[in-house]
């Protein structure tokens, strides 16, 4: 599991250009699902079937893109602006390391004006569109290399800290494909009534857009979407963090099925798997919020793992949560077997 | 094309009053397709049959404008944005209402600092004395259109409403184009664009084409200390890589720079994260739809005053031909 | 009187379960299909069938309200708001928590011992919590959880001049008027639904819509009514015993035109005095029924109330008693050729 973790969170995979990493997925996938898809969208999608008819469909989801940045233009001395794709912090981005992704691979790096030649309210705010990439390259050297419209990724560097504990970049949400990756291995051998349906999806961080055109078509009749959720830190709210190692998150809210996100609960508690409960009002901001109305309405359950400093390059998460996801959903899919539909209603 | 798209501009079709637009856009193109048909919510939908792939071509009729709220006991009136209206290109405007009245735009002067100043402390002066003389005129819901005269100056046009009738203008140019192209292809001609992609998602959903292509407008970077961007005016039609609302599908991207760069026709390429088109909405319609969104380079959007260059015009309905010839 | 018993019940956005086993009561015959979704949503079909135009009418169940996030150590209780509450509403106000309804108070310092400026500054959620009379988490713990909604603790009460107060009038006077409507017939097939969760989002409207697929729709709707002291003319939206706010446009809609004329053209007929709803505010279920598929022809009509979202709403049953004429007259004489079939 940790190695698939490592290269996938490694792997670079923008909006837009999942494709970069669809074919390694979607080889993973096909060691444990009956088929493999890719739709025009690049979401991967596994299903391991049932040979019952009619059967209910349980649908995985786990976004596999990433934020990251594209070319906006190229100055005359060769460096490059850019601006954010999804939810970049740009104070994160002085002296980071990148890929540019032209017709070739180009690694630069977001320079910084030294302290002592900055104006006085320079050094305060951090403007995305005055900061520039620095390839080494000139003007005439680029031309025909990288363009306009060229992704940039973040290059990252995978770490194992103390008490299990990791961190790398994308683990937002490479981990919830890992997650999915565990729960289709583990799954593998069983006869299941329902088919289940693995989706590594995409354009998540710019607005869930893969998973809107993905539920169209696979049509679940029940979605568990696994996303990464704030992990804790000082300066956060203890009601706005998840504990770093003491299980998956399960949402409760509108967004999810009342009568299907108690039995989860339940089952955890029954079968000692650690799980904490994650309380959401409103918009989970997650793939469950466009799910849940795609078509006549599809009932959800949300599990993220906690995740500390979402959406910088050094994103840190325990790998036990990992792994009790994985056990949590496998665990949970078998127990609903036969009852789906019962426990469906309200 | 000068002719054409001024003879739509003209008109005046603010969001969600779309039909005289419509309607003219109808007679237009009725030579060049076999059906014309408009839905529940006011898309113009022309189809030229054909076999094959499924083309639609998108470009939105209205244009941002008001709508009256509310009529004083003075006989002024009171009212809210159609669509993204910067509050300073507002003041002292004059507007036209659908039964030719004209309205003029002024401001509490009271405000003491202009800077702070909102849509609901300007109101529209028709010119009436009271409340009852008011309401012979206009009621609550009527919308109006800024007033903007067509002016031609060279390549430039300027002009109200661009934004987006010289997309129409370029689908229906093209529609006399393609008349024997063998593919089928869908004109359609969406409403409520400006506020919020809304005509597109029900056109989207009932055409469900194989691939779209989307016409509007964007702001170029080429006038004094404007927002930085490499666009400019005149150095061709936009491929929009990237904005708010879409990514460009990257097999269509490389189609259509692969035809520009192929026959010589110029392009600019454009990476935003505000603004979105009717891409926005197409593209994620039933189980996801390829799309690419096109613009013409336009200075002042939303401004009574929007400014293109003729040749990008031109130039936009050689790539799009291009472009179908080879789908 | 059922406006009283559907304000009273409980249904915020997401938990509509007493709300919606409260209307299933009341229209519990057997001239109809009643169905709930995943979603939540309530669903009444006529079984008998008419070769007619299908009318959807809607009106959403639920109300706003607050869900508990944490027990602090102390044993009370951190929340945040569901569905859009002004923040001010909340101090000094009761509460029922969870399903037991256990009572709770969100109070504030005492006045003596406010310094300088702190009267002035009005509390945001964050600063507040519940106080259910607990002394630690553990005994909290025994009696709520994080994830209980907790309710306005509100009286219905009849006013003079035929006003009454209660919660959710926002929106359970159009779960009233539907309910009402549905024990006549009509010329056209009348599908009822009444939403789940429209304050977060008009959630439930769009599955409903893309289920039944209806000809066009029509949304109640209870509407924010400004005509109060210090309000400007142009802001005042709608008024009391003014009828039925017809909507022609709002925050996320534009009315079908041939619909809107046509609703006026009926209330002028039937000597209906209306209101058309001043400026563009709120959003409702229109919204995404209007985007469905091919689209539907939607429209708003709505009782005007005065201080939604909080505990003490009040509206006219006069108000009421002219849109259910409205809708009536209305539903009698839809057709196709109106919502241009």
């Amino acid at each position: 599991m940790k190695d698939n973790l490592k290269t996938l969170s490694l792997f670079s995979a923008p909006p837009g250009r999942e494709d970069f990493a669809a074919n390694l997925i979607s080889e993973i996938f096909s060691k444990y699902c009956d088929s493999v898809t890719v739709d025009n969208f690049n979401n991967v999608c596994g299903i391991k079937k049932t040979g019952i008819e009619n059967s209910k469909k349980i649908a995985l989801y786990a976004h596999m893109d990433e934020i990251a940045l594209m070319v906006t233009d190229i100055d005359n001395h060769g460096f490059i602006s850019f601006i954010s794709i999804g939810g970049v912090d740009p104070r994160i981005l002085l002296s980071q390391e990148v890929i540019i992704h032209g017709k070739r691979e180009v690694y630069g790096v977001i320079g910084t004006k030294p302290p002592h030649l900055q104006i006085d309210n320079e050094s305060k705010e951090i403007i995305i569109e005055k900061l520039y990439i620095d390839i080494g390259m000139t003007r005439e050297q680029i031309n025909g290399i990288i363009r306009v419209g060229d992704y940039i990724t973040f290059k990252g560097k995978w770490i194992e800290l103390q008490n299990n504990i990791v961190s790398s970049k994308s683990l937002d949400n490479r981990a919830g494909v890992t997650v999915l990756i565990e729960v289709m291995k583990e799954l593998s051998e069983d006869s299941l009534d329902s088919q289940i349906i693995f989706n590594a999806t995409t354009q998540e961080e710019v607005g869930l857009r893969g998973a809107t055109i993905n539920a169209y078509t696979v049509e679940p009749d029940l979605a568990i979407v696994v996303d990464a959720g704030f992990g804790d830190m000082s300066g956060l709210d203890k009601d706005e963090t998840f504990i770093l190692g003491k299980g998956p998150a399960i949402g409760i809210g509108p967004n999810m099925h009342p009568v299907l996100s108690k039995e989860l609960i339940n089952y955890a508690k029954q079968n000692n798997i650690p799980y904490q409960i994650d309380v959401e009002p409103g918009n989970t901001g997650t793939e469950a919020w466009t799910i849940q109305i795609s078509k006549i309405g599809v009932p959800v359950l949300l599990i993220s793992i906690p995740l500390r400093y979402m959406h910088t390059t050094v994103e840190t998460i325990s790998l036990d949560d990992v792994i009790a996801s994985a056990k949590l959903i496998s665990g949970f899919i078998r127990h609903i077997q036969g009852r789906l539909e019962e426990l469906m209603c309200l | 094309m000068k002719e054409l798209i001024k003879k739509l501009t003209i008109l005046n079709g603010v969001s969600g009053n779309e039909n005289k637009i419509a309607k003219a856009i109808s007679e237009m193109i009725v030579s060049n397709v076999d059906e014309i048909k408009q839905d529940s919510m006011g898309n113009l939908i022309c189809v030229k049959k054909g076999n094959g792939k499924r083309i639609m071509l998108a470009a939105h009729m209205d244009e941002v404008g008001i709508i009256v709220t509310h009529i004083e006991e003075n006989g002024f009136l009171r009212f809210s944005a159609l669509g993204g209206i910067n509050h300073f290109y507002s003041l002292y405007q004059k507007v036209t209402f659908d039964n030719g009245i004209t309205g003029v735009i002024g401001y509490e002067e009271n405000i003491s600092e202009i800077k702070n100043i909102k849509l609901a402390n300007m109101y529209v002066d028709i010119g009436c004395k009271s409340y009852e003389e008011a309401i012979g005129k206009v009621k609550i819901g009527d919308s109006a259109a800024f007033t903007g005269d067509f002016v031609c100056d060279g390549n430039r046009i300027i002009s109200k409403a661009l934004d987006d009738r010289c997309g129409c203008a370029i689908l229906i140019e093209l529609s006399k184009r393609l008349k024997n192209c063998d593919k089928e292809i869908i004109y359609t001609f969406t409403t409520q664009e400006e506020l919020g992609l809304r005509g597109a998602k029900t056109a989207g959903y009932s055409i469900n084409p194989d691939v779209a292509f989307v016409l509007d407008v964007t702001a170029p970077g080429d006038t004094p200390k404007s927002k930085p961007s490499p666009i400019k005016c005149g150095a061709g039609p936009i491929i929009k890589i990237m904005d708010n609302a879409s990514i460009i599908n990257p097999k269509l991207k490389d189609l259509i720079i692969e035809t520009a760069e192929n026959e010589g026709i110029l392009y600019q390429l454009k990476v935003s994260n505000i603004g979105g088109t009717d891409a926005g909405a197409i593209s994620l319609s039933r189980d996801g739809i390829p799309t690419a969104s096109l613009a013409i380079p336009c200075r002042y959007l939303h401004s009574p005053v929007e400014t293109i260059d003729i040749q990008d015009v031109d130039n936009m309905i050689k790539l799009v031909e291009s472009v179908l010839n080879k789908i | 009187m059922l406006i009283k018993e559907l304000t009273l019940a409980e249904g915020i956005s997401g938990d509509e379960f007493d709300i919606r086993n409260k209307i299933k009561t009341e229209i519990n015959n057997n001239l109809f299909d009643v169905f709930t979704d995943s979603m939540g949503n309530l669903f009444a079909t006529k079984k008998e069938k008419k070769e007619s135009i299908n009318v959807m009418v809607t009106a959403h169940m639920d109300e706003v309200g607050l869900m508990i996030t944490l027990i602090n150590d102390n044993g009370t209780l951190k929340f945040k708001t569901i569905g859009s509450i002004d923040e001010r509403v909340l101090a000094s106000k009761r509460f029922f928590i969870g399903p037991q309804l256990i009572p709770g108070v969100i109070g504030t310092k005492p006045i003596h011992l406010l310094e300088g400026d702190e009267k002035k500054q009005p509390l945001k959620a964050k600063e507040l919590y519940i106080d259910i009379g607990c002394n630690s988490k553990e005994q909290a713990q025994q009696l709520v959880q994080p994830g209980d909604y907790a309710y306005f603790d509100t009286e219905f009460i009849e006013m003079e001049n035929q006003m009454i107060k209660s919660k959710a009038f926002d929106n359970r006077v159009g779960c009233s008027l539907i309910i009402d409507l549905l024990m006549e017939n009509y010329n056209i097939n009348l599908q009822a639904c009444f939403t789940a969760q429209e304050e977060i989002g008009s959630r439930g409207a769009g599955p409903a819509a893309r289920r039944i697929k209806p000809d066009c729709t029509i949304i109640l709707e209870g509407t924010t009514c400004c005509d109060v002291p210090h309000t400007e003319g142009h802001n005042i939206v709608a008024k009391i015993n003014g009828g039925p706010v017809i909507s022609i446009i709002d925050k996320a809609t534009i009315a079908n035109r041939k619909f809107f004329d046509f609703v006026t053209e009926i209330a002028k007929k039937n000597n209906i005095k209306y209101q058309i709803k001043e400026g563009i505010y709120g959003r409702n279920d229109s919204a995404p029924i209007q985007a469905s598929e091919n689209g539907i022809p939607t429209i708003v009509i709505s009782v005007p109330c005065r201080y939604i979202h909080s505990p003490s709403s009040v509206m006219s049953l006069n108000d009421y008693n002219e849109t259910a004429k409205l809708i009536k007259a209305l539903l009698n004489e839809l057709n196709y050729e109106i919502i241009g079939g």
